[in-house]
């Protein structure tokens, strides 16, 4: 394994790696002798790890009750301090060029490649799978990320192109990012349903405020490091952790917000946030119920979070 | 005045062959409704055009259970390319009674018949017959194999372009095997009529397409049925909020207000910028052009240009071939455009009329320019409803862009420029579905706009608005 990492982030050389999720938590000493350091898990908002600013935790249990740890309760505030984040990253994510987008994407898939091992210790914990199934998911995470990479500049040949109009002008479309996105990642995938929904906004240029699964938080707070050590621009991805019901409805009136996710709301929710939305007659992806994140991806998201620009201009001499 | 007196060259308004009294259109068959009646006025002269039935919340559940009876029998277990084949008797029909239907637009609308006629009848036509040919060629469109069509569309249309707007959605939602239901404006609900008369000529399968006049309650009992399963919407941007939040859980595409800004660039095209400005906000809606941004340089000779331009500008009658300029569509927009006009000179703003007399009835605004509109001016960040132009000017591209959008919408914009890395840069920018370069007015079937922010989402005139991907 690289030696690049902090200690804290590599628990398989603490003792106990059988054991899913975070193998030591400050109640049970990994080894004897020799206590645990736990990671205290943060929001992660314009490229840094800031606490919730209104100091809430919410403490996380595996799927077998066990606590594992307290993640930070995000605010109306903190939401508000995303959004605006996300849109001072956004000219820079939505300029950058779609080649380099591709290649910071596959960065991402590298450096969670990197940490499988973390990951499915922390997604069977939360989803209470097997140790196999939990590392085919991480694989197919890891696989989403490249195949969302690709993408970049391979969309406008598919929403895009010339028109053949009639009459003497050039008209072509072209794919632009919407802006800032709003995200509910979805609540029983932890980590492959939460790829699967980030890595199409940054894909299509987008920038984006994300809030985590509400029981399953985990592997979105260490995505959000492996993000951080990935050439993502600070603030083009922002993961929060608190309540989806009451985040959501923040999110969705945002005036500075261009599209709205609802992947993890559930029915109420959903209602809620399409009408908070409507307010600035915001975009709403289809939510569509209980969808299997293991499937084929399809570009249905990026086609969902770009919107074409048709240019004119006469021809002649 | 300019001096050239035209003799005046009226198209008949026996042309459009109005009834005296329309009905609602379910099933295939016209029929009373349930609501009360309708007396659209004839903008120009404020005389009643005809009366039109209006449709009721059973009526509302006849016309969807008619659409939907429609896919589940005939409409929808019809090939593609037997769909296909009424979209171009559709479009021929468009073509055939192409006289009627441009004075039914200019006799409802107020739009000059020269638009009518030359632009608007044509392109109805156009939309039908390019999705015609969509139709059989589904798998082909970009969505993977076998795309599945929505169900049943709700097709709300606000006064704007009645027949176009109607064709452009339409055409697309039955290409991709949709039933329609339509409600047409309640200030130009004609066309729409007409053109149901059209879907029997052309034997269309009963319930394919229907319509229902109607106040915007019947529209919000339509996009909130339950029985339908994706809505499109015209209109503007504070109904377009309404009808998002009732279609809450619907495929949903709209489009709506526009603040257009055109960039005029010292080294433009002057006259042709000039043209196409008067031409964009002069014509009908605002969302083409309702801003200028000038450069400093040359702002004292395009004000000079376009004064003389505006001047020679003929309003009145918009039966009259010669009549650049007809009245707006209804007393409501008119107090709308007198009320924003108002605010501007309250603010200080210099206003320049056109000189001509406006006729005594009907809805007429004088074309005006407002040669030194500022920014915090709302006619320079709403919606204009009316031929009112604000003209304001900035020193480099960066404030150019930086004045154009300011504003939450983003429909359509227009640059003019000679040089082209300055120009495509400029594209590039501002924020707009579409992006018009040294020219205006430009729409294409081929060419669905996208508008973005709060003009909208989503392409109403396109195939993917209305198909399950």
């Amino acid at each position: 394994m690289t030696s690049d990492r902090p200690a804290s982030e590599q628990p398989e050389t603490l003792g106990q790696p059988e054991k899913p999720g975070r193998p030591a938590t400050p109640e049970q000493p990994a080894t004897p002798g020799r206590l645990a350091v736990a990671k205290t898990c943060k929001l992660f908002l314009g490229g840094t790890f800031p606490r919730s600013e209104s100091g809430r935790v919410l403490p996380v249990h595996n799927s077998g009750g066990a606590f594992l740890a307290n993640v930070s309760q995000a605010s109306r505030k903190d939401v508000r301090d995303a959004v605006s984040a996300a849109r001072k990253a956004f000219p820079g994510w939505a300029g950058a060029s779609a080649h380099n987008r591709g290649q910071v994407l596959f960065r991402v898939a590298e450096v969670l490649e990197g940490r499988r091992e973390q990951f499915r210790a922390e997604v069977a914990a939360a989803e209470g799978v097997s140790a196999e199934r939990a590392a085919r998911l991480v694989d197919a995470a890891v696989d989403r990320v490249v195949w969302f990479a690709g993408w970049t500049d391979k969309l406008p040949v598919l929403t895009g192109g010339a028109h053949p109009v009639a009459g003497p002008y050039s008209a072509v479309s072209a794919p632009e990012p919407v802006g800032v996105v709003g995200v509910l990642a979805p609540q029983e995938s932890s980590l492959l349903g939460l790829v699967s929904v980030l890595a199409p906004v940054l894909a299509a240029g987008g920038t984006c405020v994300l809030v985590a699964s509400e029981q399953r938080p985990l592997p979105a707070v260490s995505l959000a490091e492996v993000l951080a050590t990935s050439d993502v621009p600070a603030g083009a991805a922002n993961v929060l952790t608190g309540r989806a019901g009451e985040l959501a409805p923040v999110l969705a009136a945002h005036a500075d917000v261009d599209a709205l996710d609802p992947a993890g709301l559930e029915p109420d929710g959903l209602a809620e946030a399409a009408e908070a939305a409507a307010g600035t007659a915001k975009r709403v992806l289809a939510h569509r119920e209980a969808p299997d994140w293991t499937a084929a991806p399809s570009p249905a998201r990026l086609r969902a979070l770009t919107t074409r620009k048709t240019t004119w201009h006469p021809t002649g001499t | 005045m300019s001096g050239w007196e035209y003799a005046p060259a009226l198209e008949s308004a026996g042309a459009a062959g109005l009834a005296e009294s329309y009905g609602i259109f379910v099933g295939g068959e016209f029929g009373g409704g349930g609501g009360g009646p309708l007396h659209p006025l004839n903008p120009a002269t404020e005389a009643p055009l005809a009366e039109v039935a209006t449709a009721d919340r059973s009526d509302v559940d006849s016309a969807v259970a008619a659409a939907r009876a429609s896919l589940r029998s005939v409409w929808g277990a019809l090939p593609g390319a037997e769909r296909a084949k009424y979209l171009f008797r559709l479009s021929r029909l468009v073509q055939e009674r192409a006289r009627e239907l441009a004075a039914v637009e200019t006799l409802d609308g107020g739009k000059p018949v020269q638009d009518s006629s030359g632009v608007q009848v044509p392109a109805a036509a156009a939309h039908l017959f390019h999705h015609a040919g969509w139709a059989d060629k589904l798998d082909h469109a970009g969505f993977g194999a076998d795309p599945r069509p929505l169900g049943v569309v709700a097709v709300v249309l606000s006064a704007d372009h009645p027949l176009r707007r109607l064709a452009s959605v339409v055409a697309p939602a039955l290409a991709a095997g949709n039933a329609v239901v339509l409600k047409p404006s309640a200030t130009t609900p004609l066309a729409a009529l007409v053109f149901a008369d059209l879907c029997r000529q052309a034997g269309l399968p009963a319930g394919a397409v229907n319509v229902l006049p109607g106040t915007g309650e019947v529209g919000a009992q339509l996009v909130a049925h339950g029985g339908v399963d994706a809505v499109a919407f015209a209109g503007s941007t504070g109904t377009g909020r309404e009808v998002q939040k009732a279609a809450a859980g619907k495929r949903l595409a709209m489009e709506l207000d526009g603040t257009g800004a055109h960039v005029v660039y010292d080294d433009a095209p002057l006259d042709q910028a000039v043209d196409g400005v008067v031409a964009g906000f002069s014509g009908s809606g605002g969302e083409n052009c309702s801003r200028v941004l000038v450069q400093e340089p040359i702002a004292a000779e395009f004000l000079a240009k376009l004064r003389d331009r505006v001047r020679a500008l003929r309003v009145g009658d918009p039966m009259d071939k010669n009549t650049d300029v007809g009245p707006l569509c209804s007393a409501e927009r008119l107090a709308r455009a007198r009320e924003l006009a108002d605010s501007a000179q309250q603010a200080g703003a210099t206003r320049w009329d056109h000189p001509g007399e406006l006729p005594e009835r009907g809805f007429f605004a004088a074309p005006a320019v407002f040669p030194d509109a500022q920014q915090a001016m709302r006619l320079a960040r709403e919606p204009i409803p009316g031929p009112l132009l604000p003209v304001l000017t900035f020193r480099t591209p960066e404030e150019a862009v930086a004045k154009a959008n300011n504003t939450p919408y983003g429909h359509t914009a227009a640059v003019w420029a000679d040089k082209g890395s300055r120009a495509l840069w400029t594209a590039r920018q501002l924020q707009a579905g579409v992006v018009q370069v040294n020219t205006t007015h430009r729409s294409d079937p081929t060419a669905p706009p996208e508008p973005r922010q709060q003009s909208g989402f989503g392409r109403i005139a396109g195939l993917e608005a209305y198909l399950d991907v």
